[in-house]
């Protein structure tokens, strides 16, 4: 059975790398924040647009709840792009960058009427890459395989000798 | 090992932050700007608001239509409906927390019955006491002006009558011993600049001209950046008006709804209301739309041309010109009155190596806003500020050449503060928003949105109480009314009006 093996192997290694250059983007995303104090939601919850733009602008008009957005925003992506690059809790950590994707993806969804809110750089029809990224991100939470190569392996490893051990 | 395979992935990363941190050090362009301008400390020339309160001053209002109720408004006193239901949009935080100007207002006169009424509730409503007589001092209505000026228990008047009642009631007050702020503009016809002017001037009483542009943050930025003369040498300062509805050619006398407001016969007292003007029967349209008419007004000078005469003055010191040449025409507005809709004005100022244009539209809302042409930068100043290098100016050349400045873009800018954003959202009108772009209406300074009028007023306040003379002074309003009064006799009478400074007088040249 060389064949299913090698495919495994390749199918690995293109889930690892995913999960690689994903958590590289929203980590730098999230230190990017942090390295600049200035940087707000602000700019992007005004442009907001569709069905959620009535929350973003409570969110603006609120400068406690604003801050505290900016907070979790930036500690957030910081925690979800570790958890991926270094691969623990590679499955919550999917989860959580999945949602939050969802999220950016909702406040200024590319729906037919909704003008984009800034400059662009592609076109886009209900589907853009916020969404993708989210979908995929979901893909490596469903898919066991990704957890390789991370630290995950670890506590798998060390939770199977304990419960060994145990009996 | 391999659960370890993201460690050097993580390296990576943080080896590529560090380098992308270090370049966008060296290469923030931002910085640069800051530090080739010397913009850090530009912005420490606002200077902060003073909260002093003294003794009690007892006003009088003279006129409580609209105008009136807006300064009674902002010197603290809202009808109770109306504060009830302007108090939750935060826009009078600031006033109420710390605008308590300590005055009462116990006199007002107007020869409308309900406008009085309306200035009696208004008066009655102190925001900062919740509704009690400031002080216990209860308001008293006057039948005519003079039995208010008579009153011993008033100590200023706010005069905010039609234009053609200003330089006398102005005149009448100062010799009643009141102090007084006034509405723009001060005088309708030539010859009441220099009885005004005298009559002030030799009094040691305290007068405001009603311009409120110098308070805003914005006028302080642009006096520090002609300082600092980045705008080189100024041969042209273009001020505009641009209006495109009937309530901003001064077509007032019906409401939203196309229904004739009230007011007859009966219960104005026409006779008093035209004062020394020309007897006519009584007319709703003239006593709503008196700005539109020759008899009441000198038109668009003295109602707008006159803030934006103000904001340059202030800026600049040009003074009065040699020369004003005034043409426009009624082109859409024709159904009454004297107002042109499109009305264009040069004055020159041969001396100072300068000419001043006011350019006026009723029928567009296009914005051309107010700016200074220098041959190093242009400058706009309103609510909002920026300035613009020139393509060929020898001051930024420098920075024009390495790319840190650019003549499509401005190289400095001072946008309102995100709380003024919100009074500007509150109005609903586009001649109430044509105020907010000029900085009529509200400013920020020290993190608060401040009503421009109410700062205004303070200054007024604050010279009674402490001595000093404020910035609407009566040598500006001198000034002022000689230039509007030129455009003004330019325009009606279609001569060219020359300034004689050793007569002091205005010459017409056919």
């Amino acid at each position: 059975m060389e064949y299913p093996s090698r495919q495994l192997k390749w199918q690995q290694g293109v889930l690892v790398a995913l999960r690689f250059l994903i958590g590289w983007h929203i980590l730098y995303e999230g230190l990017y924040k942090l390295i600049h104090p200035e940087w707000s939601a602000l700019a992007f919850l005004a442009n907001a647009q569709g069905f959620l733009s009535g929350t973003a602008e409570w969110i603006i008009s609120n400068a406690g709840v604003l801050s505290t957005v900016d907070a979790l925003n930036t500690w957030g992506l910081i925690a979800i792009g570790l958890g991926l690059i270094l691969g623990l809790f590679t499955g919550p950590a999917s989860l959580a960058g999945c949602a939050l994707l969802l999220g950016y993806y909702l406040f200024s969804p590319p729906f037919i009427g909704l003008g984009a809110g800034g400059p662009v750089e592609g076109n886009y029809l209900l589907i853009n890459k916020t969404l993708i990224e989210a979908v995929a991100l979901l893909y490596l939470a469903v898919t066991p395989l990704s957890r390789r190569y991370g630290l995950d392996m670890l506590r798998s490893k060390y939770r199977t000798q304990t419960a060994s051990n145990d009996k | 090992m391999k659960a370890l395979a993201g460690i050097p992935i993580l390296g990576a990363l943080g080896i590529q932050v560090f380098r992308q941190t270090n370049y966008d050090s060296k290469h923030d362009i931002q910085e640069e700007i800051i530090r080739e301008l010397g913009l850090e400390d530009l912005m420490n020339v606002i200077k902060p608001i003073r909260h002093q309160q003294g003794d009690l001053i007892r006003l009088g209002i003279a006129g409580s239509g609209s105008r009136g109720i807006q300064l009674a408004s902002a010197l603290g006193f809202i009808e109770k409906s109306r504060f009830d239901k302007t108090v939750g949009n935060g826009s009078l935080d600031a006033q109420i927390t710390e605008g308590n100007l300590n005055v009462a207002i116990t006199g007002i006169c107007d020869v409308f019955d309900l406008h009085a009424e309306q200035g009696l509730a208004t008066a009655a409503h102190d925001i900062h006491t919740g509704g009690e007589f400031a002080s216990g001092h209860p308001v008293k209505r006057y039948r005519h002006y003079h039995d208010m000026l008579d009153d011993p228990n008033i100590d200023a008047i706010i005069v905010s009558t039609p234009d053609h009642h200003h330089a006398q009631m102005t005149i009448d007050a100062i010799q009643a011993g009141k102090h007084v702020y006034c509405e723009k503009s001060l005088i309708h016809r030539e010859d009441e600049i220099y009885t005004t002017y005298e009559t002030v001037k030799n009094s040691d009483l305290v007068f405001q001209l009603g311009h409120q542009y110098p308070q805003t943050a914005a006028f302080q930025v642009a006096q520090e950046i002609l300082k600092r003369k980045w705008l080189g040498k100024i041969s042209h300062v273009e001020t505009t008006t641009n209006r495109n509805s009937p309530n901003g050619a001064w077509i007032r006398h019906v409401d939203s709804e196309g229904n004739i407001k009230p007011g007859n016969a009966q219960n104005i007292d026409w006779k008093q209301w035209l004062g020394k003007a020309p007897e006519v029967p009584f007319s709703i349209r003239r006593y709503y739309s008196w700005a539109r008419y020759f008899d009441y007004d000198t038109i668009l000078f003295g109602q707008l041309f006159s803030h934006e005469f103000d904001a340059v003055n202030q800026l600049l010191h040009m003074g009065i010109p040699k020369t004003v040449v005034s043409s426009g025409g009624q082109y859409t507005y024709k159904e009454f009155g004297d107002m042109p809709d499109v009305l264009n004005t040069v004055f020159e100022y041969p001396e100072k190596e300068l000419t001043l244009t006011y350019s006026a539209n009723l029928t567009s809302s296009k914005s051309r806003g107010r700016t200074i042409y220098g041959q190093d930068a242009a400058m706009k100043v309103g609510g909002t500020l920026s300035v613009v290098p020139d393509g060929s100016s020898k001051q930024f050349a420098d920075l024009l050449e390495r790319g840190l400045v650019s003549s499509d873009s401005p190289m400095m800018e001072l946008l309102q503060g995100s709380n003024s954003a919100s009074i500007v959202d509150a109005v609903s009108s586009a001649t109430a928003q044509y105020y907010a772009s000029r900085g009529l209406t509200s400013t920020s300074i020290g993190g608060q949105s401040w009503d421009v009028t109410h700062l205004h007023l303070k200054e007024w306040l604050d010279c009674i109480r402490d001595g000093g003379t404020p910035i609407g002074n009566i040598e500006k309003a001198y000034e002022e009314s000689v230039v509007i009064a030129m455009a003004d006799i330019s325009y009606r009478e279609n001569c060219r009006c020359e300034w004689d400074p050793d007569a002091r007088r205005i010459k017409r040249i056919k």
